[in-house]
Parts: structure tokens; sequence; C-alpha cells
């Protein structure tokens, strides 16, 4: 529980403050700034958690603003950082972006929603949705005055009743991000598939829907034999909309959605990928000048494509006068993230495409280790899940008895996607064939 | 035209005036007279001002009647603020507010419950025990509303108003009437309801206003299914308490529990782990203790894919997890490897954690690992990194010499802060494994020049001194040292030079004799420093009466180094891992530690004799918190420097 909530700027001067118990004086606040500069001297990074003379700090930064929750009691620091998570979306859902002008602008709508959030330091209604049904921006005379809505109130609370659409469709997005760190010979270190159901609900009354996956678990559960593959998850988590006990028991997936949009669920699978697109690369640094050369190659099957591939390789700060060649797709130098940027619009399942790069530099420079940041890769490639998971089907059942018609669409993309960059050669005569 | 620039121009100088005059009167007046304005717009509009003025940290205090004057509204927004405004100057003017009572009485009984619920929210907050008399009525009402949304608000309040006064609340049933709360049908109510009782049961430690008893613990995980993340968490942290009457009992509930791991709240998996850890010591199935285990592995690794202050929370407590399942998470040491965009306090703590995971099996590919992170330009995630590798080279015999090798390597890069690192490393592992790596020495020795911090400095003399007939010129490099001997000002310094010269001459008394005679001479008679003064004259008196004795001394066996020890002291292990996710388990730190007593008061600095009342008798818990988060308290006891020499002269 927290005693208050804070808005600070990044001088860590407060924008905006809720006291929710009265036991912390509001000055305490003062005391972040410099904690959090002390931290930094001391450890050279700062914590979201610190404490001093009996308060407990607990913090994150969203743009330009800190949002910190104060406590002096031994609390769940894991739930009020999440709950400062919560409000930074709620304020994002609201303002459309969370930075210190929007907090001056809106600043009666967020004492109403601190106000609504958390009551005596302890979280309440943090869904944007249902808040949004009763407070809003516009001001209301009391005879229009917004009512608790009925989510707030019934067993069901991320869903409204009276919901009512024309026509009844559900669309589901199953998309997988790929995160893959790499060494420079091309040693996979770690790999996993990061998936997400997401939902785009436009439904009429109150439906009952029940989601069927090839999922492994339930197959074996049940004796029956997949046709096709099945998939194992390893870790799954579920929008609170989910009956969880139910999925437990026979590893069925039935909720009643909220309305709109919404992320169902998220998958993990832990397993050894071969880089969808894998990237070679060989630097070769020199007395003035350093001189790059990229293979990239997208390793999934042939009727795949992968679209907006963006290759981004790192080179240093003060690389100068730069010259490109490649076989297909532009490239662009983009200084300000000391990196060129190598876009592909489409790439197709086994090419391979092949980059050169000429950069000058400074001939005078410091003996310091460089910052080898990694190669980053983005791209999407539609209608392909990388773990095969398939939605077998959606039930809707809702009393009205109306039809409704689910739409499926797959795709995977890049998550957190780094290959590490070699040593730069420099010993020996040039290498690489000039441009 | 000419008129309309006149006319503008008179405008201006109007509103010229008005600035002035509000400058004059100051911006209070001018609000004083908004605030009673005739126009409800303008009124409104005040309202506005005031709260603005609030928030930017302006007094406002002033204007308390103006603005409760308006309280009476219709307007939602405006009654909001003036609430707000309440909230915040109502302890400074705890007489005035009995103006307020009238409106909030009333409001409590408004037809509408949005603001039934804001009225009794607000009275709870103004912390002022004059309100309390006129709270009761209207609490006893809504604590038996119609609309759920009241009755979870009015649940809540309870916990307020026994704050304030338990007397109040225990002679109006308030109590009672929470904890019939407890079966409602709303599960809003419920949840709230069980934190409003955890919240009176902390205010009165030894007086157990509310019990859970094996016929109210499945009525909360029933209603566990039904509540909102904040209701669940709730929940389960009630059930810490309670303790399960029997083994079949802590099955069933852990059964219960594990669904909650599914959950997209960190929050409600860490404290289900809490649960599922806490409850395991009366499971006494051993198929369900490994599902169990085995249920908890992957939502705690999907946590590391949340934000990054999560994953922070999730890291230190997968520590503390580790240190009571070691096992848990050695098939995972992938998962743990950095990202370079990481922040710096992520990477720390899954250094830390990568170290605790390692098994001997995979020391290989973490060693390549950690070769990676010693080349980041972040010094001292670089010098984390280089002592993971000698921790890992010290624990496992096999991976020594993979380790000695890595470290050699990084030593030829020549950057100027990572040879300091590994010059202490090796030390240490020399230490453990005495002349199996002779054949580095001479390598290290080339990077001589690069070494100049003291720390370096001291170890590198010691490895000289221990493996002088491994080095050609020795006796120059010595020499070298002893150039700088007086302007040194670190003794640790001082007295490896002193000790490693010594050793040079017992190991090859010709090549010696003129270097220990030239370094005893400086270090007794020029040198500042007692304690080096000292040592040159024991060792003086040793060589020249009994050169055996000084060989016995000084290049005596060494006890063995000992295997780093970075955990927890068991008492604040368990206490932590009762309390997983909470503040105490992030800092590492028991909660006495930091969470003071209700009379204290918090945030402000305390007398000096803070340290008297809290420092003492908490030295060792303390220092299990420094060696968890900082390598440094672990790998100083190793070799620090003296090589335990001190302890055989005293016994000699």
């Amino acid at each position: 529980m927290a005693s208050a909530v804070f808005l600070l700027d990044l001088k860590g001067k407060p924008l905006i403050a809720r006291d929710y118990r009265g036991d912390i004086p509001l000055t305490a606040i003062d005391r972040f700034m410099p904690l959090l500069e002390d931290r930094e001297d001391e450890e050279g990074t700062s914590l979201p958690v610190m404490t001093e003379n009996g308060v407990t700090y607990l913090h994150l930064r969203e743009k330009d603003v800190y949002l910190v929750a104060l406590t002096r009691k031994n609390t769940n620091a894991m739930t009020l950082l999440q709950f400062l998570h919560h409000l930074s979306k709620v304020f994002t859902e609201y303002f459309k972006t969370l930075e210190e002008e929007s907090i001056r602008d809106n600043f009666v709508i967020i004492y109403e929603l601190l106000d609504e959030m958390m009551d005596y330091g302890v979280p309440q209604i943090t869904e944007p949705k249902i808040l949004q049904e009763y407070i809003t921006q516009e001001s209301h005379m009391l005879e229009i005055t917004p009512r608790p809505p009925m989510a707030v109130t019934n067993a069901v609370s991320w869903r409204s009743e009276g919901i009512s659409y024309r026509k009844n469709e559900v669309f589901l997005d199953v998309v997988e991000s790929i995160n893959m760190l790499v060494n420079p010979t091309g040693n996979v270190l770690s790999s996993e598939i990061q998936g997400a159901i997401k939902m785009k609900v436009y439904l009429s009354g109150m439906p009952e829907l029940r989601l069927g996956l090839n999922d492994k678990v339930m197959f074996e559960s049940t004796g029956r034999s997949a046709k096709g593959k099945a998939v194992e998850m390893e870790d799954i988590r579920f929008h609170q909309c989910v009956r969880l006990s139910k999925f437990e028991s026979d590893r069925t997936i039935s909720f009643i959605p909220p309305d709109g949009e919404f992320e169902l669920m998220t998958y993990r699978l832990n397993t050894q990928l071969k880089p969808l697109i894998w990237c070679e690369s060989v630097v070769e640094s020199h007395r003035g000048r350093v001189e790059y050369m990229v293979k990239a190659k997208a390793q999934f099957k042939h009727r795949s494509t992968a679209n907006n591939v963006e290759i981004v390789v790192p080179v240093p700060n003060d690389a100068d006068s730069p010259k490109f060649k490649s076989t297909i797709g532009s490239v662009k130098y983009a200084p300000e993230r000391s990196a060129f940027v190598w876009k592909i619009k489409q790439f197709q399942g086994g090419k391979e495409a092949l980059l050169r790069a000429h950069f000058g530099l400074p001939s005078i420079r410091d003996d310091d280790p460089e910052r080898r940041p990694p190669i980053g890769v983005k791209f999407e490639i539609p209608y392909f899940t990388t773990s095969g998971i398939q939605v077998r089907y959606l039930k809707i059942v809702e009393k009205s008895g109306y039809q409704a018609l689910p739409w499926v669409r797959y795709i995977t993309k890049n998550g957190d996607y780094q290959l590490r960059m070699p040593e730069p050669m420099t010993s020996g005569g040039s290498r690489l064939p000039p441009i | 035209m000419n008129a309309t620039i006149q006319t503008n121009f008179a405008r201006l100088q109007i509103m010229k005036s008005k600035v002035l005059a509000a400058l004059r009167k100051g911006e209070n007046y001018e609000l004083k007279t908004e605030l009673n304005s005739e126009y409800k717009e303008r009124r409104k509009e005040a309202v506005r001002r005031v709260i603005a003025n609030m928030t930017v940290g302006k007094d406002v205090s002033g204007l308390f009647t103006d603005v409760l004057k308006n309280m009476h509204t219709d307007d939602l927004e405006i009654k909001k603020l003036i609430y707000l405004y309440l909230i915040n100057y109502a302890k400074t003017q705890p007489d005035l507010v009995i103006l307020a009572i009238n409106t909030f009485v009333k409001d409590a009984e408004d037809t509408n419950p949005l603001i039934r619920a804001l009225a009794i929210r607000t009275m709870g907050c103004l912390h002022v025990v004059e309100v309390l008399d006129h709270l009761c009525d209207p609490l006893r009402k809504c604590l038996k509303d119609p609309n759920p949304y009241v009755r979870k608000t009015a649940v809540m309040c309870v916990a307020k108003v026994y704050d304030l006064n338990p007397a109040v609340a225990d002679e109006n049933g308030f109590v009672g009437a929470v904890r019939e709360a407890l079966s409602d049908a709303n599960p809003m109510v419920v949840s709230n309801a069980v934190s409003a009782l955890t919240e009176i049961n902390e205010m009165t430690p030894g007086r157990d206003v509310w019990r859970l008893d094996s016929s109210t613990v499945p009525v909360l995980l029933t209603a566990i299914n039904e509540c909102i993340e904040w209701g669940q968490i709730a929940i389960l942290e009630a059930l810490a308490s309670y303790t399960p009457q029997g083994e079949k009992e802590a099955e069933s509930i852990c059964e219960r529990l594990l669904p909650r791991l599914q959950h997209a709240n960190g929050s409600v998996v860490l404290t289900t782990v809490r649960l599922l850890i806490q409850y395991e010591k009366f499971v006494r199935r051993a198929d369900l203790l490994t599902q169990f285990a085995k249920k908890m592995v992957p939502p705690l690794i999907t946590l590391l894919s949340s934000e990054p202050e999560i994953q922070y929370v999730a890291l230190r407590n997968i520590n503390i997890i580790l240190q009571h399942h070691p096992k848990l998470l050695s098939k995972e040491i992938r998962v743990f490897f950095c990202k370079y965009n990481d922040p710096i306090y992520v990477k720390y703590e899954k250094l830390d954690v990568l170290v605790r995971i390692c098994s001997e099996r995979n020391t290989d590919p973490l060693l390549n690992e950690l070769k990676e992170y010693a080349r980041e330009v972040d010094v001292d995630f670089v010098r984390r990194a280089i002592q993971a590798i000698g921790r890992l080279a010290i624990r496992y015999e096999s991976a020594a010499d993979k380790a000695v090798k890595v470290l050699v390597e990084l030593l030829q890069l020549k950057v100027n802060s990572v040879v300091q690192d590994v010059v202490i490393v090796l030390r240490d592992v020399f230490r453990r494994y005495p002349q199996t790596f002779a054949d580095v020495v001479p390598t290290l020795c080339e990077h001589i020049d690069y070494v100049n911090e003291p720390d370096a400095k001291a170890a590198l003399i010691w490895i000289l001194g221990e493996y002088s007939e491994h080095i050609s010129n020795i006796g120059n490099l010595l020499s070298v040292c002893l150039e700088g001997f007086l302007e040194e000002e670190d003794e640790d310094v001082q007295l490896a030079l002193v000790s490693s010269v010594v050793k040079f001459f017992l190991k090859s008394p010709q090549q010696g004799q003129a270097l220990v005679l030239k370094t005893l001479k400086t270090a007794t008679e020029k040198c500042a420093n007692p304690d080096v003064r000292d040592r040159a004259y024991i060792y003086w008196r040793l060589l020249s009466a009994n050169p055996n004795a000084a060989r016995a001394v000084a290049l005596a066996e060494k006890p063995p180094v000992e295997i780093e020890n970075a955990n927890l002291p068991p008492s604040l292990l368990e206490e932590l891992i009762s309390e997983l996710g909470n503040v105490s388990s992030v800092l590492q730190q028991p909660a006495k530690l930091f969470v003071y007593k209700k009379a204290d008061k918090a945030g402000v600095p305390r007398d000096s004799d803070l340290g008297a009342r809290y420092g003492d008798g908490f030295d060792g818990a303390d220092g299990g918190a420094a060696t968890s988060t900082s390598d440094n308290g672990a790998m100083g006891g190793i070799g620090a420097g003296n090589e335990g020499e001190p302890e055989l002269l005293i016994s000699f």
C-alpha cells in the first residue's frame, strides 16, 4: 500500500500529488531526487526501490515524468510498481501521451483518476475502459451525472451490460515476437518466442467465448491425437477475464471478453531457434577509416516473405563520409543513432543480400574501449508463426443467439533481436575488396 | 481603423490596471472575489484555479471558508475539487471542517451511488477526529448500501476510522460489519474487506481482530476467482498469515493457488510463489512438491520480459528464492544473459543470478558470456563481470583453466581499468590453486606498466613474491617498485612489497641480497607508516637471527581460500522468503531496519541516535545484504595482501 503517489518533473519537482494515508509528510518527496543521484554516484545506477528515514520510494520514469509511490510500511513492492505502470497506462489512454505538459493541462482529471484508482493506498479499479465510462474530460451536471458503471458492481468487472453492435465480429491476431541473442560466431546464445493473442471484440450483450488452440498439453490430457503439430507453450498468462481455474482443470480457455481491443493471453516458448534473419558481418578498422561487410540471409520457407526489414548496424560515434553499396534495399546513415540502417521492403525466404559500407574516421582517436552495441533487426513475416500455434476454433455463445464471425491473422516479428558484432580486424592488409 | 486601435489600446489599459490591482492585492484576494461571484461559471473557474495553485504548492489555505461556500453544488467536478481541497487543508483547520459536515452528510444520502461513495471516501481521508462523530451514521448506512460500489468504499472507510479511533470503530460495530462483508456477493467488496481487516490487524498488534480459519479460507479461495487483480493480491497476502491445519489442507490450498501463476499481473504471480513456498513445508508428497516447483519456473522467467522495474524486483526475489531452492532454475541459465540495452541495475542483478545458478556443467558458456561483458564500457559492470569470472574459477576447479585463459585475454586488451580488476582477481585465483598457473605470470609481468591502482598494485607485488622463481627479470621489476616506495601512499602496497622482496631473497639469496637490504633499510628508516616499519623490522630480525625461521614464516603454506559465501543468514532468508515481493526482499534487509514505529515520524532525517538505535545488532544482516549486492565483500576476504602472515608471526 502506498501512503502517497507523486508525479514529478525531471528535476524532481512535484507536478501533482495525492496523499492517501497522511502518515508521511509530503515534504518527504524532496529527498527523492538527491537519493536517486546518490545511488547513481555510489552504484553507477539509479534503483527503482530506495529507502531513507523510514520512507520507501518506488518509482519509474515515463518520458519526462517520474511516477513515485511512497510508503512507510514493508509493503508489496511488486504491487506498487505494477500499479504505477497501470497508472501510466491509464494516463496514456486518457491523454495520448504521458508527459509533463499533458499532466499540467489535465490536472483536474488526474486528481479524479488518482482518487478512483486507489483508496487508502490500496489499488482499486485500474481498467482504463471502465474508468472512461464514468470519469470523462467533460464536466457533467448532476442530472446527467455518470453513475458507477455496471461493470464495477457486477461480477464481470471488465465488461458493461447493454453493449450492442449491428454486425457482430471478432478479430484475433496471433503475434509472435522473436527474442534472440546471437554471438559473433553465429551461435545462438538465447532465443525465445513471445507470443500474444490480441483480440478486437465487437459483440453485443454478454457473450461467452471459448478458444481452442493446438495446445499439446490439452491434446495429451484428453487423449486425443492432434492432426498436425501441437504446440507446447511453456508459460501462459491470461487477461483477467479468462477463467483460470477452468484452464487449470481441463485447459479450456473460456471467458467473457471486454469490449473492444485487448490482449487475451501471452505465452512463451523457450526453444532453440535458428535466426529467421541472420546477419554475418565483417568489420575492418584502419587508420582513418572503417569498413563493413554485412550478409543478411532470410532463413525461412521460400513461400513466406519478411516485410519492412530493417537492419541497424552500429558504427563509431565519430564516423563520417559514408559510402554504401547493397544488392537489394536502401541504406541510410543515421548519425544520431551512431548506426546505418539497411531497409529491405520485401525479403523472400531463402534469399541472401549483401551490403558494403565504408566510413571515414578522424585520424586521432583515443584508446578507450569502443562501445560495441549489437546489430538490431526489425521485420514482420505475415501468415506465419514460428511456434506453429493455430487457432482451431473460437466459439461464441450469447443468449440472444446471434451469429458472429471470428477472423484470425498470424504474424511473426522481431522482439528483442540482437546480433553481437565481431571484433574489428585491424592487422594485415585490407581483406575486403574496395567498394 | 484608428478607432479600433484606440479601443484596443483602451482595453489594454484596463487590463493592465486590473492586473496591477490584482498584483497589489495578491492573487488570493482576486480568487476570493471570484469564489464569491454571482456567476456560476466564474466560481467554477475560481475553484479550478485554487486547486491549480494548491497543486504547484502555493498556500491557498486562507480561502477555506470561501471555497467551502461552493461545496453545495450540483456540479460533480467542482464537488470533487472541493473535496480534494478539504483533504489537503482539513488537518490545518479542523474547526472549520465542521462547516463542511452538513454537505457531506447530505451527499452520503444522495440518490447517485457515485456521490454517496465519494462523500464517504473523502470523509475518511480528512484525518480529523472532529469529523468522526458525524461520520458514524452515514457510514453505518453505507455499509448496508444496496450498491456494491458504495459498500466497497464504506468497507475501506472502516479501516480509516479504526486508524483514527479504534474504540469508535468497535463500539459502532463497524469491524463486525466488515467481517460480514467477507461473504458479500460482490468480489470487490470482499477483497476490500480483506484489505481493511488486514490493515486493522496491523494497527493492533497482538490483538487479532480477524483471524483466518479453515472455514473462511475456502470462501476466500473461491472469491479469488472473481476478483480483479488487486483484489486477488489482497486475498493472497491475507492467506500468508494462515497456517494450514494439516497436510491435506495445505495440499488442497496449493492446488487451488496454482492457476494464479497464469495471471498477467506480475504481483499476483510473485505473491502466489511466496505462498507456495510458504506452504511447501506442510506438504510431504514428493510428486506434489516437484509439480509445484515445475509450475513456478516458467512464470518466474516470464517476469523477465516485463518492464525493467518489474524485472528488477523479480530478479532480486529470484535471488532469494534460489537460496531457498538452489536447483530451481539451473536449466535456465541462458535467460539471464544480459541484453545490451538492459538498464545497468538489471544487468547487475542478472550477473548475480548467473553466478549463483551456474553449475559445473555450464561454466563454459557462462565464461564466454562474462568475457563479452568484460568488454563493455560501463566500468562498474565490467568490474563485476571480471569478479564473477574469479568466483567461478574459485568455485569450480574444472573451470579454473578456462577462467584464467579468459582473464589473460582480457589483460591483453590493455584497457587500464580492466587490467587493475584482472590482476586482483588473478591474485585470488592463484591463492586458490597455488603454483598451478605459474606459466601465466610472465604474461602478467608484461602488463606491469598498466597496473597503477593501489589494490591492483598490492596484488601484483604479492604475485611477484610468490612466483619470483618464474620471472627472469624479477630483480629489476621489484627494484622498479622499490623506487616508488616512499612516494607510495598506500600501506597495502608497501607491506606487500616488503613481504615480496623477503620471499624473493629467501628463494634466491644471491640475487636478492642487495635488494632485500635496500628495501628493509628504506622501510625501517624512511617510511612514515609504523605498521610498515614494524613489519620490516620483524623480517630483518628474523632474517638475521634465524633464516630458517624466516623461511618458515614468509614461505609458509597459506590456509586455503574460502569459497565465497554470498548467502543471506538463514534467519533473514526465512524472513525474506515469507515476504517475497515486499520492500524487504527487494532491499534484502529485515523490515525492522527501514520501517519506523507508528509513533516515529517518517520522512524527516532523525537525530544522530538513529545509528545507535538501529545500527547495532543488525550488523550481521547488513553485511549479508552487502555481500549479495556487491561482490566486494565476498572477494575481499580472500587475500587481503598480507596473506595470513601476521597470524603466523604471533604464533612464532
